[in-house]
């Protein structure tokens, strides 16, 4: 009882804070509201910071009129593509180097410069190889999700219990069945608990890669409001995008409650 | 004469530690240990003495720094395929659930899986385990856990079953009845069997001859004793004997003084 009545009472707290501040940058930013008291010019504090009432009503406008979802939709399909390539690859090349000591050395430096790399440098080459359309994105989004994954699954391989190990191979297990059996099993646990990480990154590429040259998707949206100082529109874009990144954690959360049945949660007795 | 099931001769394990392998530790020296078919051997000796480390010389894990393994008479080479090996640890996969962890032996055999859940089913329930074959291991006491390893390994049915104390974590009472459950399952077709243990009682209840070793370092076999209770045994009745207590008496005073050397040695 009184466990929910906390939570709603939070919940009512959480959102007074939104309110609040959509509360606060409407009186802030609405001309003749409040004397002007750091801009000179009463409009100027809207110019900046946009006015939240034509903020959501943009946004209203794009989800009412349709115009959106053909954006989202292409930022979407950027951010699965980039997510399940990188992971892939990363998979495979952590169990990979994780498994063969010697490549794993040699490579190390190498490993560690291009992930010390700010990745985002790699996007004007990226659009001369892939052109401007998904596949640049996409490319942005491998290069920064490949390393969370890979680092995790090297971590993953390496750490598996070595008696557990013993117990595959007197059980029978040949060493392709020790990969499948074993060392899958043990690096995809370290993947999830990497996955918001990855999707998130997954997204950030996405949406940089647009913003940086295209001509589809949330992030061209907003470079081309900002192109005509269309503040309002930039201001929406972000919300939209914030609200995508939200939800597809709030996916990846599901995702996670039902793959991860077996591993160990604090505290799993019922209260009564 | 058909050759032994299992035999480790003049085995030697050193171990190497330390930053530039500086320091070593022989833990076991020159031991030989025979089981012959059909055997029931078990193993005592202080803690750390190496009673482990020879267990995983026969299960092919370990290799030794000398000696040989010979398994019905060929020299071992790998691991050890006709041996099923209970682990000290926890050897359970944690992200399979009782059922999966016990039929996964057979799924490497390539048993198709109706007949794998099937025979998993009937473990679950020879162990004690009905009910609980959707959990996993971290839902699971130790001792269920346990009980679920022996499920694990004994479904293969191996010719050698090699023991590291399996019923250590199990409380007294079923720890009896999981000893007779094993003696059971042992005398309906006799595996060769390598038992460690550190209780002396429940080695002397089981087994046909008890090995006892010395406190490490270097360790080695210090005594060997024919058991000769007679069988079918129950273990609870075995201990209430006269020769039971005979035999306790003669090998507890030839380890007295192993254990209390090797206690000392830890407490440096
Ligand atoms: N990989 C290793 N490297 C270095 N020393 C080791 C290694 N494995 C075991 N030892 C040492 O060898 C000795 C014997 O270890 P072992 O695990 O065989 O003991 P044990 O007889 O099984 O003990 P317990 O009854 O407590 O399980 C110990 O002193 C241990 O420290
Ligand atoms: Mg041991």
């Amino acid at each position: 009882m009184r466990a929910s009545s906390s939570s709603a009472g939070l919940r009512l707290a959480q959102a007074a804070v939104l309110a609040g501040v959509f509360a606060l940058w409407h009186v802030l930013t609405v001309p003749g509201i409040l004397p002007p008291f750091y801009f000179d010019d009463p409009h100027r504090a809207s110019f900046f910071f946009g006015e939240p009432l034509k903020v959501l009503g943009r946004i209203w406008h794009w989800f009412v009129g349709g115009d959106i979802y053909r954006h989202l939709g292409v930022t979407l399909v950027e951010t699965l593509l980039a997510f399940a390539i990188g992971t892939v690859l990363g998979i495979a090349v952590g169990i990979w180097l994780a498994l063969a000591p010697l490549a794993s050395a040699i490579l190390d430096p190498y490993v560690k410069a291009l992930n010390a790399m700010p990745r985002v440098i790699l996007a004007p080459i990226f659009f001369v190889w892939f052109g401007l359309g998904i596949a640049s994105k996409v490319a942005l989004g491998v290069t920064l999700v490949f390393f969370i994954v890979f680092f995790n699954v090297y971590q993953g391989v390496r750490e598996v219990s070595p008696v557990v190990l013993a117990n595959a191979r007197m059980l029978g297990a040949s060493p392709r069945q020790l990969l499948r059996y074993v060392y899958l099993p043990s690096a995809m646990s370290w993947v999830f608990a990497s996955l918001h990480n990855s999707v998130g990154l997954a997204f950030v590429g996405a949406v940089v890669g647009e913003y940086l040259g295209s001509a589809e998707g949330v992030g061209y949206l907003i470079h081309q409001a900002e192109g005509v100082f269309d503040i309002n529109t930039v201001f929406a874009g972000i919300l939209v995008l914030t609200a995508f990144a939200l939800i597809l954690d709030w996916i990846v959360t599901l995702v996670e409650k039902k793959l991860m049945v077996w591993q160990p949660r604090s505290g799993e007795t019922e209260r009564i | 004469m058909s050759p032994p099931a299992l035999a480790l001769e003049n085995i030697t394990c050193t171990f190497v530690s330390g930053a530039r392998g500086g320091a070593r530790y022989t833990a076991v020296r020159d031991t030989t240990i025979v089981v012959a078919p059909g055997e029931f051997v078990s193993v005592v000796g202080p803690t750390g003495c190496g009673k482990s480390t020879l267990l995983n010389v026969a299960a092919g894990l370990l290799a030794p720094s000398a000696g040989t393994v010979r398994v019905f008479g060929e020299p071992l080479a790998g691991v050890n395929r006709r041996a099923g090996y209970l682990f000290q640890q926890d050897a359970l996969m944690p992200w399979r659930n009782a059922l999966e962890n016990i039929t996964v032996g057979l799924e490497f055999r390539g048993v198709p899986r109706e007949t794998a859940q099937e025979q998993g089913r009937d473990w679950l329930r020879r162990v004690g385990l009905a009910g609980f074959g959707d959990r996993y291991p971290h839902q699971l006491s130790g001792g269920m856990r346990k009980r679920v390893a022996l499920a694990q390994t004994l479904i293969l049915d191996p010719q050698i079953l090699l023991m590291d104390e399996p019923f250590s974590a199990l409380d007294v009472q079923t720890r009896q009845l999981m000893e007779n459950e094993l003696l059971e399952l042992w005398s309906a077709n006799r595996k060769s069997v390598v038992f460690i243990t550190h209780d002396l009682e429940e080695a002397i209840a089981l087994s046909d001859r008890v090995v006892v070793l010395s406190a490490g370092p270097e360790s080695h076999p210090i005594g060997e004793y024919a058991i000769d209770i007679p069988r079918p045994r129950d273990v609870s009745e075995a201990r209430l004997t006269r020769r039971f207590l005979e035999l306790h008496a003669e090998i507890w005073h030839a380890m007295k003084a192993e254990v209390l050397k090797g206690y000392a040695r830890q407490l440096q």
